[in-house]
């Protein structure tokens, strides 16, 4: 198989309050032999409330990060789930509305830009099992997650809406995901089987609607938790932040102790691939976890 | 002639008698599913073969009635729509068949859903205007403003969005999607005159738009394939355009990131925060962010990264903004 190349879309987070995303990421992809440029041009998603305000904007902000991608002449993958959706729903609207992508394009002409629509668009979890393939990461396990009951929480907008993520994610079914899981497994942990991996964080009315983001969360964590999980693994720094950094207040909503630790995705399978945890950003995480010596 | 495919599956089925029973319980069936079978025929054959005491709602058998909409394996399905090889594809060979809302049923699959309609009516689901009874000549809507509607008229009430939202199930104020659907039809219809008060009405924090989590739930449940998320997407816009949003935190938010963006390319997360809860109200944050500080998780303003060609972003947003707040 040849050297799988992407330009890497980091998003705003990785860059500022999850710094440990890009590291782990950038460890891994170099762990597994992929190469990732990274977007330096690309600018904010609008992450599903510029596009509340100002949607055409949103499209042009979009469609000129996917330009950079194009003009590289490499897919684009994602970090983020909100990231993911939003760009990829750009890309969709506008393959698809030649009208919509001349208005777009008008735009970005000015600035010596044009969408064409020739880059791929998916999250590095799909870039992981299904173009390398899940076989090919077991391959490179050196500590394999032994006697590990990790909880894989998904995040919507990576699974939902299916018919628009159905084209970059493998065909997941939103009610019933599996990559993560089969991931796990893969690295020498075990799988847990809980109903809320693929529900709701509640973090984009964490602000207007703290109640409802705690109960969310809420239930999501002490599901994991009463199925015995160890751990927590997403691969979106939203959901990450949301459970990361609130879980004093998901456990004050819960009206008990809600205690676990919350990893990204690249994260846990660099512990199992034997990078050190400090490369992982492991110690940047709010969420300390006992087991990582 | 092509043999039908053939499976013999279990069913889980939840049961409850409001009238009768303190908690629900799950009865068993074994049952041979032919490939053409949707999870109607399975209730009607539980019914009319092992137990005439099931009860649930149907009517047309035809996905249009909206009636006898239930969930499977916690997908919401309308059932006489969803065939049963299609959900094994999905789950596997046995099926767990409940209600919309278990914590709503009467008696098995018949919920109370007076909570749905209640949200649908404060919405004013209906066309509001002064029509003249002797009109000198027709009332032309041209394609193009009916196509504003897009398919919000097509949504035949079964609730599945509803009673799949999240929201509707933290927040018992929250109007929820099928009802913002319903809204939408009309804000987008030429002919309404309510328009405004009708934007006033989904714009509260509470009940209205901005309580949405953007799950996209809504949009894996409808059977219509209406997707209400874009629907309530257009009311945000809407509100905007028509000048009803007002300045909470909920709006600072989603105007935050324009400013945001303009400046750096990429979000300043702690500025955006501050600019939507205020200078007061952003105090109660103060626990996260030394946490996050703590942990080098907050990046100070002399670092803030930056997006290069940042010059071409500010010019696209001074180009191609089209809403002001």
């Amino acid at each position: 198989m040849s050297k799988l190349r992407y330009a890497l879309y980091t998003g705003c987070t990785a860059r500022e309050s999850t710094p440990e995303l890009l590291k782990s990421t950038l460890a891994v992809a170099e762990a597994l032999d992929i190469e990732l440029v990274l977007l330096d041009e690309a600018t904010c998603c609008g992450a599903s409330h510029l596009q509340d305000f100002d949607d055409f904007l949103s499209l042009v902000l979009n469609a000129r990060n996917i330009c950079y991608a194009e003009k590289l002449n490499l897919p684009m993958v994602t970090i983020c789930n909100t990231c993911q959706l939003n760009t990829s729903l750009t890309k969709e609207r506008l393959d698809h509305d030649e009208k919509l992508k001349e208005k777009v394009n008008e735009k970005l002409r000015e600035v010596g830009l044009e969408y064409k629509g020739t880059s791929e668009v998916k999250h590095f979890l799909y870039a992981l099992v299904d173009d390398l393939g899940v076989e090919e990461i077991a391959k490179k396990v050196k500590k394999p997650l032994k006697g590990l009951n990790w909880a894989a929480f998904y995040g919507c907008h990576n699974i939902r809406p299916s018919e628009l993520q159905n084209k970059s994610n493998g065909g997941e079914n939103p009610y019933n995901p599996t990559s993560i899981d089969r991931l796990i497994e893969a690295l020498g942990g075990n799988s847990v089987d809980y109903e809320h991996k693929n529900k709701c964080c509640g973090f984009h009315v964490e602000l207007q609607a703290p109640k409802t983001a705690n109960r969310l969360s809420a239930s999501a964590l002490t599901d994991a938790i009463d199925n015995n999980a160890d751990a927590v693994v997403t691969p979106c720094p939203l959901c990450h932040l949301r459970f990361d950094v609130q879980q004093h207040n998901i456990s004050k909503e819960a009206g008990r102790e809600v205690h676990i630790p919350i990893f990204h995705l690249p994260q846990m399978i660099g512990l199992a691939l034997g990078i050190e945890p400090e490369k992982l950003g492991i110690n940047h995480n709010v969420t300390e976890p006992d087991f990582i010596s | 002639m092509e043999e039908i495919a053939k499976k013999r599956l279990k069913f889980k089925v939840f049961r409850f008698n409001a009238e009768r029973d303190y908690l629900p319980h799950y009865d068993e069936f074994e049952l041979e599913v032919s490939q053409d079978e949707v999870v109607l025929d399975i209730l009607n054959k539980i019914k009319w073969e092992h137990d005439g005491s099931l009860s649930y709602r149907r009517s047309c058998r035809h996905g249009i009635c909206g009636s006898c909409a239930i969930k499977v394996n916690n997908k919401p399905v309308l059932s006489c729509k969803e065939r049963v090889f299609d959900l094994v594809e999905i789950f596997g060979e046995e099926l767990v068949l409940e209600p919309q809302d278990k914590k709503r049923a009467y008696k098995d699959f018949v919920i109370n859903k007076s909570n749905f309609w209640e949200k649908y009516n404060s919405v004013k689901p209906y066309l509001i205007a002064q029509v003249d009874e002797h009109p000198k000549s027709e009332n032309i809507v041209s394609p193009e403003e009916a196509e504003k509607i897009e398919d919000a008229d097509y949504c035949i009430q079964c609730g599945n969005c509803f009673y799949a939202c999240p929201v509707v199930e933290a927040n018992e104020e929250y109007i929820g999607p099928a009802a913002f659907v319903k809204a939408y039809r009309f804000t987008a219809d030429v002919r309404d005159e309510d328009k405004k008060e009708r934007l006033e009405i989904v714009d509260k924090i509470g009940p209205g738009v901005w309580d949405c989590v953007k799950c996209f739930e809504c949009a894996e449940a409808c059977p219509k394939e209406l997707s209400p998320i874009t629907k309530i997407t257009h009311l945000h816009n809407q509100i905007f355009e028509e000048g009803v949003a007002k300045s909470n935190v909920a709006v600072r938010h989603a105007v935050g990131f324009k400013h945001s963006i303009k400046k750096h390319g990429i979000l300043d997360e702690g500025e955006l925060v501050r600019y939507s809860e205020g200078n007061f109200g952003v105090l109660k944050h103060l626990p996260e962010a030394i946490a996050m500080f703590k942990k080098g998780k907050i990046v100070p303003p002399w670092k803030m990264p930056k997006s290069k060609n940042l010059d071409e972003v500010k010019k696209l947003i001074k180009s191609s903004s089209t809403t002001k707040f």
